[in-house]
């Protein structure tokens, strides 16, 4: 079983590594650290507590804390969906933490629903889905490198530093190749 | 489908809460609510049976709802999703 300093240790150093913060409400922190340990508990991983899980790890493997639209949330919003990451700028105060639009797409958050319903009740068992980038994802994201140490990176803007040699965003460059997810 | 009520002494409209139970900002809905005496009634959805968070899931796409949380339908017509105080100060008349 999972402690709540357990959780906080590993979102701070996760914050850290990427230089982001956690929020600075100490009530808000603490309920998100409760709610990513009673998912860890429930689920077996720690699922965004602002999301609702299937429970299966396949279907919700791009909500597990810190979820696949943590980066570009933080970037344009200031925080994550849940408000547990933010930028250096909110957690200093000078911007207000406000709540952060839905981005995971509605049939990714559809099959939190009914699916162990579909399970039991017939033999059709939908298939797992495949861990493929989709188009309109490759097209946003771009490698970026890292002038200092070399680290490489693929997502739509570089991290606020880089997460090995802790250099500023400054110093990644885009590397410009083309591609090719069509197979 | 067991709603939970909450009193409030402000009654003036209906309010239904669909929130989670580890959600911060669906506590602070609910805790927006209370300091306003605003009478509620509320599901965590993430604790319900498969089969009623599928009705759940029904009922908000049908509403034209998306599936985050919370989400407030007042008077079964509005629908605010996320915590935005504003909005909700303007539905209930703030």
């Amino acid at each position: 079983m999972t402690t709540i300093e357990a959780v906080k240790q590993r979102a701070e150093a996760d914050a850290k590594t990427f230089g982001y913060y956690l929020t600075p409400d100490p009530v808000f922190l603490q309920g998100l650290l409760e709610g990513l340990k009673r998912n860890e508990e429930r689920y077996g991983y720690p699922s965004c507590p602002c999301r609702l899980a299937s429970g299966k790890f396949e279907y919700d493997r791009d909500i597990i804390c810190p979820c696949d639209y943590r980066d570009p949330d933080v970037q344009e919003f200031g925080a994550c969906y849940c408000g547990l990451y933010v930028r250096k700028d909110v957690y200093e105060g000078k911007t207000q933490l406000l709540p952060v639009p839905e981005r995971r797409p509605i049939e990714k958050q559809a099959r939190a629903y009914g699916t162990q319903l579909v399970e039991t009740s017939s033999q059709h068992v939908p298939a797992a889905p495949k861990q493929e980038i989709s188009k309109e994802e490759s097209a946003r994201q771009r490698l970026w490198y890292c002038k200092q140490c070399g680290y490489v990176v693929f997502r739509e803007e570089p991290p606020y530093i880089c997460p090995i040699c802790k250099a500023k965003r400054e110093m990644f460059v885009e590397i410009r190749a083309h591609l090719d997810f069509s197979g | 489908m067991d709603f939970s009520k909450v009193a409030g002494k402000n009654n003036k409209h209906k309010v239904v809460l669909y929130a989670l139970s580890t959600c911060m900002w669906c506590k602070l809905t609910k805790q927006f609510f209370e300091e306003n005496n605003i009478e509620y009634e509320y599901v965590d959805v993430d604790l319900l049976e498969e089969k009623e968070k599928e009705k759940v899931r029904k009922y908000l796409q049908e509403k034209g709802g998306t599936l985050a949380y919370p989400t407030v339908v007042v008077d079964d017509v509005t629908l605010i999703t996320g915590f935005r105080k504003d909005e909700l100060k303007k539905v209930l008349e703030l």
